[in-house]
C-alpha cells in the first residue's frame, strides 16, 4: 500500500539527481590526478570537487536513499498510511535547503574542507550550517519512522513487527545516534570558530568526535542494502528468508556494536592511548559477526530458491538461480565486492596491519568498493524494484538495466582493485596531482591510469541508471499490485520482545558509547593547551 | 507437510545456524587475540601514550626548536629523529637516520593537521597540532625513501613531500661527531 509515492518518489530523484552529479565530480577527480590527465594549474579546484563529491555521496545521497526507502518500507510493510506526511515533506525541503546553502560556498571555493571537515582548516560557516540542516532534516525521517511503528503497534498488540520494519527503523535509530558524534564537533568546536565566536579549536578533540559519526554511518549507508538483502532478494528470486529470527538477531547487532568503534580510524593519532584503540579495535572485530551471519543467511535463502527451481547438487543449484534477474546479478556482484571489501576492512582495523595502509590510496579503495560498489548497486535494484509500484509504469529496458549493472560491477572493480594496490605502494589520499616523472612514483602510473578508466566505466553505468528510471517515468501503464517483501521459511506466529522491540538495543548502544568514548572525550575536553589557532580556508 | 515436519525442519534449520554463529564468533575472538598478543609479545601496537605540546610557541622554546630538530645519535647508540609539519613542507625536509638503529621519530604540527609517511614502510603516523606524535622505527636496507604528507592539510597538500635518506652506520656515526643534529637538507 504506497501511498504517499510523491514523496519517496521526490527522495529518491533528488538522491539520484545529487548522486548523478558528485559521480561525475568523482571521475574527473580520477581523470585529473592520473597520468592521462594534465597537471592542474590551480590545484584548489580539485579539492573544491572533492568537498563536493564526498559531502554528497557521504551525507546527502545515501541519506536521501535511506529516507525514501523508509517511508515506502513504512507504508507497504506495516500496510498503514503515512504518518506524519507534512512533516516528512518539511524534512525533505530541509534537506534541499541544506545542501544549497552548503553547495555555494563549496562551489566558491570558501569551503574546501573536504566532508570530513579537517579542523583546525575552517571553511565558511554556511557550509557548515547547510550540513546541519541536511541532518536536522534526516532526523525527522527517524522521529517520523519510530511514529509510525508505535501507531501500527497500538493496532496490533503482540503482533511481530514485519522484519523490514523492523531493521528499518533500527537503522533509523543506529543514524539518529550516529550522527550526534558529527553534530557535537560541529555545534560545540568548528560553527563558534567558523562563526568568527572564537579562534582557537582542539584539533585532537575534533577528530574524536568525528570518528564517532564517521565509521557507524557507514552501517546507515549499508542499512537499506542488508534490508534489500534479507527482505526484497529472496521474493525477487522466489526463495524465502532462511531465518527470520537471525535477520533480527543481524540488525540488532548492527545497533549496538556498529558505533562505539570508530575510534579504529585514528590509531595512528597521538591524542589518544593505546588502551581505547584496543578496544576499539576488537569491538570492530565484534561488527563483522553481523556481516557472517548475514552471508550465511543470504546464501542460504538463495540456495532455497534455487532448489525450489529443481537446483540439483552440492554446488551445482548455483546453475538453476535466475541469473538473468537483475536482483539476482546484483545480489552476486554486492557480495562479491563486499568480501573483497570486508577482507580489506579487516586488515584496516587490525590493531597492527593499519599502519601499512592507513591514509593511503588502498583506503579511498575501500571504502569505494565496499560503498560505491556493494552498497550502491543494491540502491539502484532497490530503485528498479519499486519503481513500478511508485510511477504505476513498467520498467521496459531489461537488458539494458543487466549491462548497467554489470558495467558499475566491471568498473568498480577495475577502478579499486589498481587503487588498492597503489595504496600499498604507499601513494598517500587527496592529492592533486602526482609527480609521475618522478623514478619512485613512475610505477604507479599505469595503475592510476586504470583506475581512472575505470570511473569512466561508472560514469557510464550511472548515466544509464539514470536514463533507465526517466525512460520508466513515461512507460505503458502497469499494474505492479501491492508491493510485498520475502517471507521466512518459519514465518514466525509470535516474536520475543527482544527482538521485537528496540528499547533495549538502543539503551545498550548509547551505554556502550557512553563506556567506549566517554573518557577519551572528557579527557580532552578537559585537558589545557591543546587547543589550537584556527586556519581558515580561502583567507590565505 | 505435516506439522512434525515442518518442526523438525525448524530445528535443522536452527542448528546449522548455531554452528555457523558458534565459527563466526570463534573467528573474531580469534582475531581479537591475534591482535592483542602482537601488541603485548611483539610490542607491535599504536602510539600508546598522549603528549601535548602548543604549536603557537613550538619556535620559541622547548623540543621542537628549529635547532633541535633533526636527528640526533642517543649516549646508548640509538638515534633519535625530531620534526616537524606545516603548510607545506617538513622541517627537515629530508631526514637522515642510519641503517639496523632502533630510531625514536618524534614529531609534531605547527599548524594543521599533517601525516608522516615513509613509502615502502610501515612508518605512518597523524602530526596534529597540540599533541606529540611518537614512532619507533628501524629500518633494514639503506637508500633513499619518499616521505609524503598523508593527510589533507590545504591547496598545497600535494607539493608536501619529504624525503628519508638511510645510510651506513659508521658513516652515521662519522657525521654525528662533527655536528648535533644532522638532516640531509640541500644534500
Amino acid at each position: 500500500m504506497l501511498v504517499n509515492r510523491k514523496l519517496i518518489l521526490a527522495h529518491f530523484w533528488l538522491a539520484f539527481g545529487v548522486f548523478g552529479i558528485a559521480l561525475t565530480l568523482g571521475a574527473w577527480q580520477m581523470f585529473i590526478r592520473s597520468p592521462i590527465g594534465t597537471w592542474l594549474s590551480n590545484p584548489e579546484l580539485y579539492y573544491r570537487s572533492l568537498t563536493a563529491h564526498g559531502t554528497v555521496m557521504g551525507y546527502v545521497f545515501p541519506t536521501l536513499v535511506a529516507m525514501g526507502f523508509g517511508y515506502a518500507i513504512s507504508e507497504s510493510a506495516l500496510e498503514q498510511r503515512l504518518v506524519g506526511v507534512r512533516w516528512a515533506w518539511a524534512g525533505f525541503w530541509l534537506i534541499v535547503a541544506g545542501s544549497v546553502m552548503a553547495v555555494i560556498p563549496i562551489a566558491l571555493g570558501r569551503a574546501s574542507v573536504l566532508y570530513t571537515f579537517y579542523p583546525p582548516l575552517i571553511g565558511n560557516v554556511f557550509y557548515y550550517l547547510g550540513v546541519v540542516l541536511v541532518v536536522v532534516g534526516s532526523w525527522v525521517w527517524v522521529a517520523l519512522m519510530s511514529v509510525n511503528l508505535r501507531v501500527w503497534r497500538k493496532a496490533h498488540p503482540g503482533a511481530p513487527v514485519p522484519l523490514a520494519m523492523f531493521a528499518n527503523v533500527a537503522g533509523s535509530y543506529l543514524w539518529a545516534w550516529t550522527a550526534v558524534g558529527a553534530a557535537l564537533e560541529l555545534l560545540l568546536q568548528i560553527i563558534p570558530v567558523a562563526a568568527g565566536l572564537k579562534a582557537t579549536i582542539d584539533a585532537g578533540l575534533a577528530r574524536i568526535f568525528f570518528s564517532w559519526t564517521l565509521h557507524a554511518i557507514v552501517y546507515f549507508w549499508l542499512m537499506p542494502t542488508y534490508i534489500a538483502y534479507y527482505t526484497i532478494v529472496p521474493r525477487a528470486i522466489g526463495g524465502r528468508v532462511y531465518s527470520d529470527s537471525m535477520a533480527r538477531i543481524s540488525f540488532i547487532l548492527f545497533l549496538v556494536v556498529a558505533m562505539p568503534i570508530g575510534m579504529h580510524h585514528t590509531f595512528a593519532d597521538p591524542q589518544v592511548g593505546a588502551g581505547f584503540k584496543f578496544i576499539h579495535s576488537a569491538f570492530t572485530a565484534l561488527v563483522a559477526l553481523p556481516t557472517l551471519l548475514t552471508v550465511f543467511t543470504i546464501c542460504a535463502s538463495v540456495e532455497i530458491a534455487a532448489r525450489l527451481r529443481g537446483g540439483r547438487g552440492m554446488f551445482g543449484w548455483t546453475r538453476a538461480l535466475p541469473w538473468d534477474n537483475p536482483m539476482m546479478l546484483a545480489l552476486a556482484f554486492s557480495f562479491v565486492m563486499l568480501g573483497f571489501g570486508g577482507a580489506g576492512g579487516l586488515i584496516n582495523m587490525s590493531y597492527q596491519l593499519d599502519a601499512s595502509i592507513h591514509n593511503t590510496q588502498w583506503i579511498t579503495g575501500h571504502f569505494h568498493l565496499i560503498f560505491g560498489g556493494a552498497i550502491v548497486i543494491m540502491y539502484f535494484v532497490i530503485a528498479y524494484d519499486l519503481w513500478p509500484h511508485l510511477t504505476g509504469r513498467e520498467l521496459i529496458d531489461i537488458r539494458l538495466i543487466r549491462t548497467q549493472l554489470w558495467l558499475w560491477f566491471i568498473g568498480m572493480i577495475v577502478t579499486t582493485f589498481p587503487w588498492h594496490w597503489v595504496g600499498i605502494l604507499g601513494m598517500p589520499r587527496r592529492m592533486a596531482y602526482f609527480d609521475f616523472a618522478d623514478p619512485a612514483i613512475a610505477p604507479q602510473a599505469l595503475s592510476v591510469t586504470l583506475s581512472a578508466i575505470g570511473g569512466f566505466i561508472l560514469l557510464a553505468s550511472g548515466i544509464m541508471f539514470i536514463v533507465i528510471l526517466a525512460r520508466g517515468m513515461r512507460a505503458p501503464q502497469v499494474d505492479a499490485g501491492p508491493y510485498r517483501f520475502a517471507i521466512a521459511v518459519h514465518q514466525p506466529a509470535t516474536v520475543p520482545v527482544a527482538l521485537n522491540t528496540h528499547a533495549l538495543w538502543v539503551a545498550l548502544m548509547i551505554a556502550l558509547t557512553l563506556t567506549n568514548y566517554g573518557y577519551p572525550i572528557l579527557n580532552l575536553a578537559l585537558s589545557e593547551g591543546t587547543s589550537v589557532p584556527a586556519v581558515y580556508v580561502g583567507a590565505q | 507437510m505435516s506439522a512434525e515436519q515442518t518442526h523438525s525442519s525448524a530445528e535443522v534449520a536452527a542448528r546449522v545456524e548455531r554452528r555457523w554463529g558458534t565459527i563466526a564468533v570463534i573467528i573474531v575472538v580469534m582475531m581479537a587475540l591475534l591482535a592483542a598478543f602482537a601488541g603485548i609479545h611483539r610490542a607491535t601496537m599504536p602510539q600508546p601514550r598522549v603528549e601535548t605540546t602548543d604549536p603557537s610557541r613550538l619556535h620559541l622554546s622547548g623540543e621542537f626548536v628549529e635547532s633541535n630538530l633533526g636527528s640526533v645519535l642517543e649516549a646508548n647508540g640509538n638515534v633519535t629523529v625530531r620534526a616537524i609539519g606545516q603548510q607545506y613542507s617538513f622541517t627537515p625536509a629530508c631526514i637522515v637516520v642510519p641503517v639496523d638503529t632502533p630510531i625514536t621519530l618524534r614529531a609534531t604540527s605547527a599548524d594543521v593537521v599533517h601525516g608522516i609517511l615513509i613509502q615502502g614502510t610501515n612508518v605512518n603516523t597523524m602530526l596534529v597540532p597540540g599533541y606529540i606524535s611518537e614512532q619507533l622505527m628501524r629500518f633494514t636496507k639503506a637508500g633513499d625513501y619518499l616521505m609524503p604528507c598523508q593527510e589533507f592539510c590545504s591547496f598545497g597538500h600535494e607539493g608536501m613531500w619529504g624525503k628519508v635518506k638511510v645510510i651506513d652506520k659508521t658513516e652515521f656515526a662519522d657525521r654525528a661527531k662533527s655536528s648535533g643534529r644532522l638532516s640531509c637538507v640541500g644534500q
